[in-house]
């Protein structure tokens, strides 16, 4: 399944993939990160890869986006 | 399958203080990030990071370098397009890439970036307009909006207080030489990939050679606009996208490259000659006389008093001294009063200043009045006896009185006078070598005709200072 894959403590919990993702893949769950931030999590059921969290990220490494086989991810 | 991934053109970790190694050190939803993002992807991508040079702004942006792997220069306050220019005189290969903030390029560097658009530098401008500045902590940019409130517009900017808000891509407009400006918005995903397709023309022109692009990026500063980055993103369509309109201003990409105005490939010896009439300071062994010489050489402007110290400062290289010039003129480049200091030593020069001369050559009057006092004792004190009616009163120096105007006036040519004398300084001091003289001679004279006629006088005093000093 497609997913994008948040990496916890590289998110900033700014909420612009959430808003952004077409298909509501992206929530901002209640954990506090590493850095301090409550973190965005993904869910696959919907995602289609478009990458489009991935472009607004502003944090370089904090998103990775998978097409078919996706590592699994709490 | 990974589809999106950090790009390669990031170090893998980020070698900076403080936390977080892998984050960078941009504010939550800052659009800094959302740019370098998109640049990175496209040094990959279009095969340039080995060959980029990143310019880093002053501003929020300034640590860039952490982030990029490329080369990079960290810029004084919007000097980025100048020093960009710089690189580029020796660089032709080298991609680059100026990364400016609206404080950085829309105020304190207005000169640097019209002049290097106007020159058609081929570099590639990334403008991040955040409508504020964001490092210093949101004082208002000349691209703040009528009424946006920030620190240092807490009423509201007003257009009558703070005058209006400048759109630089329309001024780049203005401007003939640019190939490419487009204003593009990272204020929603589709404007954020159009914004990636226009960064790639941007850099793109650029490996092609076709000249200056310049991109206007309007970017979210959440913090200093006091709103969380999703409002930001909506104040940006709502209130920023209205007065700076998203779109392209010029496309002249698909036009011929504009021809390489590259200065050609020259040698020393040509350069040299082009420069001045030839001539030059022949390899020499350091000279182990114990000398220290402070010369000051004063007279009106156009008496040659600046090359004069040229010359003794170059012949003093090429003898293998250590020396030093240092002209001082009035705002008129004829009549008014000139000095030129020039010392020269065995030993290493702390300042090039002549506050207490060894040597004063005075070729008027105001001259030896202004500096007679301040001659060290025991020094040399030569006078243009045409010019200078009164005698020296110190009586503790050497004097020398030598008619230099009228015996330059009589080979029809004034301004030799300061050849005269510098020719009768060096041979009373022991120091003058014709052969050498001649060497060095073209180096600070600037017409080739003038070269000859200078030679001529140096005979002229040698032949003097026999008759007359010997
Ligand atoms: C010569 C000089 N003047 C002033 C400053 C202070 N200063 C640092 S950043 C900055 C403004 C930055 O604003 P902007 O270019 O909009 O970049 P941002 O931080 O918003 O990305 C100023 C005035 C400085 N560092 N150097
Ligand atoms: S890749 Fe596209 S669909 Fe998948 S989570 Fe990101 S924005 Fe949503
Ligand atoms: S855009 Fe990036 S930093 Fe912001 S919440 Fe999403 S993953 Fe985290
Ligand atoms: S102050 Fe503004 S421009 Fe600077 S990092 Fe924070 S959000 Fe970005």
């Amino acid at each position: 399944m497609n997913r994008s894959v948040i990496e916890a403590d590289l998110c900033k919990g700014c909420r612009v993939c959430v808003n952004s993702c077409p298909n509501h893949c992206l929530s901002i769950g209640s954990e506090i990160n590493r850095l301090g931030y409550q973190y965005a999590r993904s869910t696959p059921e919907k995602c289609t890869a478009c990458g489009i969290c991935f472009y607004v990220c502003p944090e370089p490494g904090a998103i990775t986006v998978y097409k078919g086989e996706a590592p699994d991810v709490k | 399958m990974i589809v999106k991934e950090k790009p390669k053109a990031f170090y893998d970790t980020f070698e900076r203080k403080g936390a977080g190694q892998e984050v960078t050190h941009y504010c939550p939803g800052c659009g800094h990030g959302t740019a370098h993002k998109l640049i990175a992807e496209l040094l990959v991508e279009l095969d340039i990071q080995d060959r980029t040079i990143f310019l880093s702004p002053v501003g929020c942006s300034v640590f860039a370098y952490y982030y990029m792997d490329t080369g990079n220069i960290q810029c004084a306050h919007g000097r980025a397009p100048a020093v960009g220019t710089g690189i580029r005189r020796t660089h032709k290969d080298a991609i680059l890439i100026s990364y400016q903030g609206d404080g950085d390029l829309a105020a304190i560097g207005t000169a640097e970036i019209i002049h290097a658009a106007n020159r058609g530098e081929n570099m590639t401008v990334f403008f991040i307009n955040n409508a504020i500045y964001g490092m210093t902590g949101g004082q208002m940019a000349p691209t703040t909006l009528e009424g946006q409130k920030t620190l240092t517009t807490p009423l509201g900017r007003s257009s009558g207080r703070d005058g209006n808000p400048i759109g630089m891509a329309e001024v780049m407009d203005a401007i003939k030489a640019p190939v490419y400006i487009e204003r593009v918005s990272l204020s929603t995903p589709g404007k954020v990939l159009k914004a990636r397709k226009v960064f790639k023309k941007a850099l793109e022109n650029q490996i092609d050679k076709k000249g200056f692009s310049f991109v206007e990026v309007l970017s979210p500063c959440p913090i200093n606009w006091k709103m969380d980055p999703v409002e930001a993103r909506s104040w940006m369509q709502e209130h920023l996208e209205p007065l700076y309109p998203v779109r392209n201003f010029r496309d002249g990409s698909h036009l011929p490259v504009p021809h390489d105005d590259f200065i050609p490939f020259m040698k020393e010896d040509e350069i040299i000659n082009l420069l001045s009439s030839g001539g030059a300071i022949p390899d020499v062994k350091a000279s182990e006389s114990d000398l220290e010489q402070r010369v000051k050489i004063a007279g009106f402007g156009g008496q040659g008093v600046l090359s004069a110290g040229i010359l003794l400062a170059n012949y003093a290289i090429a003898s293998g001294y250590e020396a030093t010039w240092l002209p001082s003129y009035g705002p008129e480049m004829r009549g008014g009063k000139a000095n030129a200091g020039v010392i020269f030593s065995n030993r290493s020069i702390g300042s090039p200043v002549v506050a207490e001369p060894n040597v004063l050559i005075a070729l008027n009057s105001p001259s030896l009045t202004s500096f007679e006092n301040d001659v060290e004792p025991g020094g040399l004190i030569m006078v243009n006896s045409t010019l200078v009616r009164e005698e020296v009163k110190r009586d503790d120096v050497d004097v020398l009185y030598i008619p230099a105007s009228e015996m330059a006036r009589e080979s029809g040519v004034l301004a030799t006078a300061n050849i005269i004398m510098l020719t009768i300084y060096l041979k009373y001091k022991g120091l003058a070598d014709t052969e050498l003289l001649r060497k060095v001679l073209p180096l600070s004279v600037k017409r080739k005709d003038a070269v000859d006629l200078n030679l001529k006088m140096m005979e002229k005093a040698l032949a003097y200072y026999d008759r007359e000093l010997a």
